[in-house]
């Protein structure tokens, strides 16, 4: 996708660790964590709830820094917040008072694009994102999965080459939650952004990724990384009814059960 | 989504006609003591004779009225942009809160009944010192809530903030300043109340003109119906400032108050000030 870049990776992350230290003890959130994502390409990371997967996604946009070991986005050290990100959280996180449209045009205002542009790009991403019709409609007159399709073009305005995801349809009922997933695959096979989503649904972790980080309770380690061996357009009941989308699954859910100790 | 405008004055008329029925009650009340003669008219004048007195008197009191809504507002405004420029530096700047919240409490705590002469003593009889009583009532209130509005803010929008790279101005003016306008409103509102309340404490202290003038005038006298007649003045004058904001509010955070309820709920929701 990223040519420019060549073979560096879109996101290294090198041996960290972080460390909270409170009034008596010191807690290891993350132990000796390694991953490399290349550019273009969509990692899911799970592992069970608490064991600092969101803390893995604040390192790589610098809102967090790590205790020791290096992170490096688009071959560049992180060493405080990344701009050249685009983030979405479990919450949606809208401003009350602003529009859908004005809530994505947040982004390009922060950051001084021109508003003529940015308006263009607001309205493709409306378009893509189905939330055409619903422009003007302020967030608490829209749904959870429409307020996080906003999210989701806000994260996109800018065109980042990297889309950080904590969990973003962890709030959803189960039926959004997979129309979310079918419109977040075609956003992605349309934008060519890589992408690291944190998720606690097996499923939704192997159906959008190239691959899968297993991670172990606190501090977390990465336990396994598995391959998703699935085409790249994926339709989404021909896929849940996939040979090797059932391995994955069943590796992953083995996987955790091991480390929660319900198996 | 938007309530059709018929629907939104039959909900007024719902809301409205419980409050306006007990105060009519009220009037009925105040009515049968003064007639039944259960207490002498000296002490309590039947309402028909203070209101013959409001219309009678009006262009007396509407001078003292403009005098003190003049000294009201004036101290409103001081209070609540010292307010707000005393409230984004404690909220930006852990020194200054510490340093200030204190003397602050302090400022707050001191009755300002006790300290009006004072003023008087500094700054004569003239309107300065009912500003600054008024302007030391209704400042705390709105210190507070803006502290806290400010502090409210969703931490999560303020690291999606980050990462846009706005800057802290942009990132005030955008999200966290606009985010906190609920509470500085309602801050505001009890302030209002306040510094009606300071004006006319500064007018008992020492002055020629005003509303607690009126009243001291009236009491000194024995004038009862005057009395009542200021009182309700007074009244009249807080409510109008407050439903002034309220109305303020609703136009300029019209995506708030459709989750709250209309002007005639939060006043009495707020009944006691």
């Amino acid at each position: 996708m990223s040519t420019t870049l060549g073979t560096t990776s879109a996101v290294a992350i090198n041996d960290v660790s972080v460390r909270f230290r409170s009034k008596r003890a010191e807690t290891t959130a993350i132990e000796q964590v390694s991953l490399d994502v290349a550019p273009g390409e969509f990692v899911s990371i799970v592992g069970p709830s608490g064991c600092g997967k969101s803390t893995l996604l604040k390192l790589v946009s610098g809102l967090l820094r790590p205790s020791s070991g290096s992170v490096t986005l688009l071959g560049e050290q992180v060493r405080g917040p990344r701009h050249d990100i685009g983030f979405v959280f479990q919450r949606a996180a809208l401003l009350e008072w602003r529009s859908a449209r004005r809530n994505i045009l947040l982004q390009a205002e922060m950051r001084g694009m021109s508003s003529a542009e940015a308006g263009r790009r607001a309205d493709e991403l409306i378009e893509m994102t189905g939330l055409t019709g619903f422009e003007n409609a302020l967030p608490h007159e829209l749904s959870g999965g429409m307020q996080q399709r906003v999210a989701l073009c806000r994260a996109l305005l800018h065109q980042p080459r990297v889309l950080l995801m904590d969990e973003p349809f962890g709030a959803l009922d189960a039926l959004t939650r997979e129309q979310m997933n079918v419109e977040l695959h075609r956003v992605w096979r349309e934008t060519g952004t890589t992408v690291l989503l944190v998720t606690h649904s097996i499923a939704e972790s192997v159906y959008l990724a190239n691959r899968v980080i297993v991670l172990t309770q606190r501090p977390a380690l990465v336990k396994e990384v598995i391959d998703v061996e699935l085409p790249g357009e994926r339709d989404y009941s021909a896929t849940m009814a996939r040979p090797e989308f059932a391995a994955a699954t069943a590796r992953i859910r083995d996987l955790l059960g091991a480390v929660t100790g319900h198996d | 989504m938007k309530p059709v405008s018929g629907d939104r004055w039959r909900g007024v008329a719902e809301r409205s006609w419980r409050p306006a029925a007990l105060l009519a009650a009220c009037l009925v009340i105040w009515h049968l003591i003064t007639v039944t003669g259960l207490v002498e008219a000296y002490l309590v004048p039947s309402p028909a004779r203070t209101f013959d007195l409001l219309v009678d008197k009006w262009s007396y009191l509407w001078g003292h009225t403009w005098v003190t809504t003049y000294e009201t507002i004036l101290g409103f405004v001081i209070a609540g942009v010292l307010g707000v420029l005393v409230a984004v530096a404690m909220v930006y700047s852990r020194t200054v809160e510490s340093t200030a919240y204190p003397i602050l409490l302090f400022a707050q705590v001191i009755p300002k009944i006790a300290i009006a002469p004072l003023f008087v003593v500094w700054l004569g009889f003239g309107f300065e010192p009912k500003v600054i009583v008024a302007v030391l009532m209704a400042f705390f209130p709105v210190v507070i809530s803006t502290v806290t509005g400010l502090k409210s803010v969703d931490a999560e929008m303020l690291e999606l903030a980050a990462t846009m790279g706005g800057g802290p101005v942009k990132t005030f003016v955008k999200i966290r300043f606009p985010a906190a306008l609920p509470h500085l409103f309602a801050g505001l509102k009890v302030a209002v109340t306040l510094a009606v309340t300071g004006a006319v404490v500064g007018e008992f202290v020492g002055s020629n003109e005003g509303l607690g003038y009126v009243i001291l005038q009236a009491n000194g006298n024995m004038d009862t119906p005057m009395l009542f007649a200021g009182l309700i003045v007074i009244s009249v004058v807080g409510i109008l400032l407050f439903l002034l904001l309220d109305l303020a509010e609703q136009l300029m955070l019209p995506w708030h108050s459709s989750r709250r309820g209309a002007a005639v709920t939060t006043l009495l929701a707020k009944g006691g000030t």
